[in-house]
């Protein structure tokens, strides 16, 4: 997120020769005042519910706590080592990093042939654009039970989809094969619109020039996609990559309603094992130590795209 | 010809790919509890609001919807002031280490909600605040990404303007009411629905902060329904699930432009 620095707005009259030192020494202390009262309930919440739940994991992370005991027991790096050797949590991380790179790539790819089909001038192009964006203004938990019934083996829409063709509908949310898949379903369905704006926009407002020149010089609509567009297009995927990552990395609503995790373990990802592990299993200490870890991992997706929009996806 | 042709199947297969759930869940919802179990299944339904009574009957309904309009509402409301005030004194206002200040306030959008669930969990807890209006609106009323869009609209105003209204001997707080607020219109539109649609939506906030059905929302509520009246009820849950989502698609079909004006905006220029 880039800053534009401009200078600050100051009120004319601190600007006009002020008639006396103490009078401007008074105005002064009053802006002040001003400041600090409309800022501080702002930053105060900010510092209580978002800063401060950092230092509290961190600490958290580092004792064993059932939330019911009077105070942690301090065990120093114990849970640390004990996650990171733990079978279960390797899965857990292999799970989210399936199930996050799917999504990426879905979204991605989808949501830019959809772009193209949106900038065709095609009659109603605005109209299917806008019904395949209000998905992503949808409760999760909601749209979520929709699916539930969609993937029903009995009475859901995919099985009579499916049947057609002469293929049995899987039990989608309840076969440990099927439902990560189902579960991608879901999420692209309801995000692939988001993305699909976004490259839309960006297709909108890149420059035509290049493109023309090209197609004069014979280069095929193929070419001119790879060699053009796509280039041009680059920080927007990045854009869309990065938050889509952020996003699914946290996950939750569908997961909740649709699978809980399972079958077994098949769709525990990260966010879901820290609501189990502090919400369920009510230990504390190892919820606030994967916490840790979901924030150091998107801390460096964050400050990686901070760095790159700094420095290269600069196309001007 | 012919390709314009198959590009409008295309667009036309999309179209049905977006609507069909939804056309499938309304479509339900308004169906006698025979055709949603029958095979094949019945594409027209017989109207019916037996389905509402009946989600109405196993679930509180009326609660739910309350509690999360008041959330909504009041939610929303304390996060776009926040977001305005702590916008105008950025764009405004002198104050040292005011640059320091702005990094903290959009350093909150570094910090990924899922993480902090647990200590906000627990913070709530000290506060007596589990189970209450409080417990469930305040943790969220902080702003960092409103409080960017609007600052960083602020300073597009020209400065006459402002000039003008402070010669005329307008403080501050009158200057923000009656002159940029006004000029900020459509960026503070956008600013409000895209928050009342993020704070009617929130799920996991509300499943850990609530603990009884008089004070769960629609979207935690909708959850228990489905667990308790399990497969057998795909009508009852249908029309929960359509009065969790009509509000929205209602607003969505409103305020469509600010909706899709605030997201691309956000992205295009972050």
């Amino acid at each position: 997120m880039t800053v534009v620095d401009l200078p600050a707005r100051t009120h004319p009259d601190e600007r006009t020769v002020a008639t006396g030192d103490d009078q401007l020494k008074r105005r002064r202390r009053r802006e002040y005042g001003l400041f600090a009262l409309l800022v501080a309930p702002n930053l105060l919440v900010i510092a209580v519910f978002a800063y401060w739940p950092i230092i509290y994991n961190a600490f958290l992370s580092l004792t064993d706590w059932n939330m019911i005991a009077a105070r942690p027991k301090f065990i120093g790096l114990a849970n640390y080592g004990r996650t990171l050797t733990d079978p279960a949590f390797h899965k857990t991380l292999w799970i989210t990093v399936v199930f996050t790179g799917l999504i990426v790539v879905g979204s991605l790819i989808i949501g830019l042939a959809l772009a193209f089909l949106f900038n065709l001038p095609l009659k109603g192009r605005g109209a299917v654009r806008t019904i395949a964006f209000a998905p992503h203004i949808l409760s999760g938990a909601a749209v979520a039970t929709i699916w539930a019934f969609i993937f029903d083996p009995g009475y859901g829409l995919m099985r009579a989809l499916i049947e057609p063709f002469g293929a049995e509908p899987p039990d989608w949310m309840n076969n440990s094969d099927w439902a990560l898949p189902g579960l991608v379903i879901v999420y692209l369905w309801k995000n692939v619109g988001f993305a699909a704006l976004i490259y839309l926009a960006g297709l909108q407002g890149l420059p035509k020039e290049l493109d023309e020149a090209a197609a004069i010089d014979g280069a095929s609509t193929w070419t001119r996609f790879r060699a053009i567009k796509l280039p041009l297009l680059a920080p927007i995927t990045f854009f869309l990559l990065i938050t889509t990552v952020i996003g699914t990395f946290q996950a939750f609503d569908v997961i909740a309603v649709m699978t809980g995790g399972g079958p077994g373990d098949a769709t525990t990802t990260l966010s879901w094992s820290i609501y189990n592990e502090g919400f369920q299993a009510f230990n504390a200490g190892r919820a606030a130590t994967l916490s840790i870890i979901m924030f150091v991992i998107l801390l460096v997706v964050t400050t990686v795209q901070a760095k790159v929009m700094e420095r290269r996806v600069h196309y001007r | 010809m012919k390709t314009r042709a198959i590009q409008y199947v295309v667009l036309v297969g999309v179209a049905a790919v977006f609507l069909g759930p939804l056309y499938w869940l309304v479509s339900t919802a308004f169906k006698e509890p025979s055709q949603i179990y029958q095979w094949p299944p019945a594409w027209w339904p017989h109207l019916t609001w037996e389905n509402f009574s009946l989600a109405w009957k196993a679930a509180p309904f009326d609660r739910f919807f309350l509690n999360s309009t008041i959330i909504t509402v009041v939610g929303t409301a304390l996060k776009v002031i926040n977001a305005v005030l702590t916008a105008y004194a950025f764009a405004y206002l002198r104050f040292p280490f005011k640059k320091v200040l702005f990094f903290l306030v959009l350093g909150a959008m570094m910090v990924p909600g899922h993480v902090t669930l647990l200590p906000n969990y627990l913070t709530v807890a000290t506060l007596g605040w589990i189970n209450t209006y409080a417990g469930l609106i305040i943790p969220g009323i902080g702003s960092a990404f409103a409080t960017f869009l609007m600052r960083q609209h602020f300073l597009t105003l020209p400065t006459e303007v402002t000039d003008a209204a402070a010669v005329d001997g307008a403080g501050h707080l009158r200057t923000l009411w009656r002159v940029v607020l006004p000029m900020s219109q459509p960026m503070l539109v956008t600013v409000v629905v895209i928050t009342a649609v993020e704070e009617w939506n929130n799920f996991v906030w509300p499943l850990i902060v609530t603990n009884t059905a008089s004070m769960r929302t629609l979207p935690v509520g909708l959850l228990i329904l489905k667990d308790e009246e399990g497969l057998a009820a795909w009508g009852t849950i249908m029309a929960g699930t359509l009065l969790v989502l009509a509000p929205m698609l209602l607003i969505f079909l409103i305020a469509q432009r600010y909706i899709v004006g605030g997201i691309t905006q956000g992205a295009l220029k972050g």
